[in-house]
């Protein structure tokens, strides 16, 4: 009897569950082929670039070339230091902004929201030259701090390391907050309120509980900063005025100057090879801490 | 240290045209449970983060013991505070949320652990220090909140509904529990909740509470039995507020006039001589329903007011025998006929 009602409708039941996987499977197909043949096959065709020479031969020449080259040295030192520098620094502005946003009213919050998120919607190109016009020798910022006695001459700000940095903090700085921001908003508030009533600090609960619970969008904001800063292009290209020459201007020079496609194609992996180290990396560090609960 | 008294003086809070708490002024008694009652939208947890710190009041006093703490911040106040949702910490451990407290008070370790276990057996959790607070039940969760609130010995305790997330069963048993943790360490608290039942079951005295006022302020048994206004009446559960004029007094030396609160399960369907003098009021039935330990019975009074009679279930009352439409009298006790003071009628 129970074996009987156990098959009633089964094989009709398990048709339409199929039917309903497979639709939702193609939902999907027309994201797959973009990916596959806008991202997917370029890379095996670069990958082929970078081991072969100009006749179609395979080659490893384009890598002993790039790695005994002093400048591919100096260009990825350059890559981390700017791509770590504009990481600390959305670390130290980023958190206390998404703090900030998700401890007052969702009103004011949405508001604040708008100023942080401006800068998203003007263009990268646009928002460099602003800079440009700031931070110049004779620029408003340099105007200020001469005019105002603070310096007697105008500080170097742009066209150099420091310019790099402040054009890409304040590229990242919205990208970083959002995820910051989600985890901290998520936090319940009486969590908080409860560790007020047993007599914590702001300070103290900030370190001991409102950090911990906000890690994972912390860490996720400081993947997606520090990954996507490792090819930056046009803020070191403008501000950094043909003295900074991180990796993607590297390649530019490689390709439009020296038309080394082979060269050019070498690098990219190598930045793409940094990229999954880090990332395995980082994936596995949260691992670790994750899977030890109540640490602090 | 003997846990010291709470006195609110004139507090009052406002949200835009909203007054949240008109004026209120209270005094819990030193050890006393006393228990904020009211529908939401009434005050009572307002007045509660008042006291704890959370809600910054417009005008008043609140004092703990003999200091003023109406200006101190809330991580100044030492106060054991258990939330509505338990506001555990998610990333700790059981014994870790517990030590919490004491470890911000730079206990040592080792004595932070001991004390923070002792908290927990109270709690009926030995042997739970190691565990994850997602592994945990809604009881469970309970108990930590409780142990945590209680470990560092604050000098009141405040609790927000703690109850209402649990299931029935588990939620009666926690208020025996709670109750007795309470007088253990004589600790005065103020409970706040919606659940009358809950109000009568374990406080020493209820605040009934509405629109920002406290409506009456007694012992369980005063406020269920004595309701001194229409809403405090209608808000203990199932009462019948009828005029005088609707009443037929049996006996005699029965004065009746103005506004009569009968409680539900006070009227029955025949008179007992050993009740004596009473009332008789008659109507017509407009509906019946079997509710486990009592029947619900409608009876329409004079073709206006509604009249609720619970009638317990062991009682010899067959549902077979009534009609909907069919006339009945119900009968009441005097000394169960209560006389509201006030209030205009209805």
């Amino acid at each position: 009897m129970t074996a009987m009602t156990a098959t009633v409708n089964a094989a009709g039941l398990r048709r339409d569950a199929a039917a309903e996987r497979r639709f939702f499977l193609s939902l999907s197909l027309p994201s797959l082929a973009v990916v596959g043949i806008g991202a997917i096959l370029p890379l095996f065709w670069i990958l082929q670039q970078s081991l072969t020479t100009a006749r179609g031969d395979f080659t490893v020449v384009n890598y002993t070339a790039l790695l005994t080259n002093g400048l591919t040295w100096r260009s990825l030192l350059v890559t981390l230091e700017l791509s770590g520098g504009t990481l600390v620094c959305c670390l130290l502005l980023g958190i206390p902004l998404a703090f900030l946003l998700a401890s007052t009213s969702p009103r004011t919050a949405s508001r604040l929201m708008v100023l942080v998120l401006l800068p998203l919607w003007t263009s990268i190109l646009v928002r460099t030259y602003g800079w440009l016009v700031l931070l110049r020798r004779d620029g408003l910022i340099n105007d200020l701090l001469v005019g105002s006695g603070l310096v007697s001459e105008p500080v170097p700000l742009v066209y150099n390391f420091t310019g790099t940095l402040i054009g890409m903090v304040h590229y990242m700085l919205p990208i970083f907050v959002l995820p910051t921001y989600a985890a901290m908003r998520d936090i319940d508030g009486n969590v908080i309120r409860a560790a007020a009533s047993m007599g914590a600090s702001l300070w103290h609960c900030f370190r001991t509980v409102i950090l911990p619970l906000a890690f994972g969008g912390i860490v996720s904001g400081s993947v997606i900063v520090f990954v996507y800063t490792l090819g930056f292009f046009i803020t070191p290209a403008i501000l950094g005025g043909g003295r900074i020459s991180p990796i993607a201007i590297r390649i530019d020079r490689t390709l439009s100057t020296l038309q080394d496609w082979g060269g050019a194609a070498a690098l990219g992996i190598l930045l793409l090879l940094i990229v999954a180290i880090l990332g395995v990396t980082t994936l596995g560090a949260t691992r670790l801490i994750r899977s030890k609960p109540g640490a602090d | 240290m003997a846990s010291p008294r709470i006195a609110l003086e004139k507090v009052r809070k406002v949200y835009g045209r909203h007054v949240a708490l008109d004026d209120v002024s209270v005094d819990v008694r030193p050890g006393e449970f006393l228990t904020l009652l009211g529908p939401s939208g009434s005050g009572k947890t307002t007045l509660l983060m008042a006291i704890a710190g959370f809600v910054r009041p417009e005008a008043g006093l609140i004092r703990i013991g003999d200091a003023d703490v109406t200006r101190l911040p809330v991580n100044k106040r030492d106060i054991g505070i258990v939330f509505q949702n338990y506001a555990l910490f998610p990333h700790m451990s059981v014994l870790s949320n517990v030590e919490y407290p004491l470890l911000l008070r730079r206990l040592p370790r080792a004595e932070a652990r001991e004390r923070a276990q002792a908290a927990l057996a109270r709690t009926q959790l030995e042997g739970y220090d190691a565990r994850d607070i997602a592994a945990l039940s809604g009881g469970q969760r309970q108990r930590v909140a409780l142990a945590r609130a209680v470990v560092f010995e604050p000098r009141v305790l405040l609790m927000d509904e703690p109850l209402s997330a649990l299931d029935k069963n588990l939620r009666e048993q926690m208020q025996f529990e709670i109750r007795k943790l309470q007088q253990d360490l004589a600790i005065t608290t103020v409970y706040v909740t919606h659940d009358q039942r809950e109000a009568l079951t374990m406080s020493d005295r209820i605040a009934v509470m509405n629109a920002g006022r406290i409506e009456q302020l007694d012992a369980p048994q005063p406020i269920y039995q004595c309701p001194t206004s229409r809403f405090v009446a209608d808000f203990m559960g199932e009462s019948n507020i009828l005029p005088a004029a609707f009443l037929e007094p049996l006996g005699s030396a029965l004065p009746l006039d103005g506004t009569l609160v009968i409680r539900a399960e006070n009227l029955s369907l025949e008179r007992e001589a050993a009740d004596g003098d009473g009332v008789a009021i008659t109507g017509r039935v407009t509906a019946h329903a079997f509710r486990g330990e009592t029947w619900h019975l409608r009876l329409e009074v004079e073709g206006e007011r509604q009249l609720l009679l619970s009638i317990p279930s062991g009682k010899s009352f067959d549902p077979a025998d009534i009609q909907i439409g069919q006339q009945l009298t119900a009968y009441a006790a005097a000394r169960h006929i209560h006389r509201l003071d006030g209030g205009p009628e209805p």
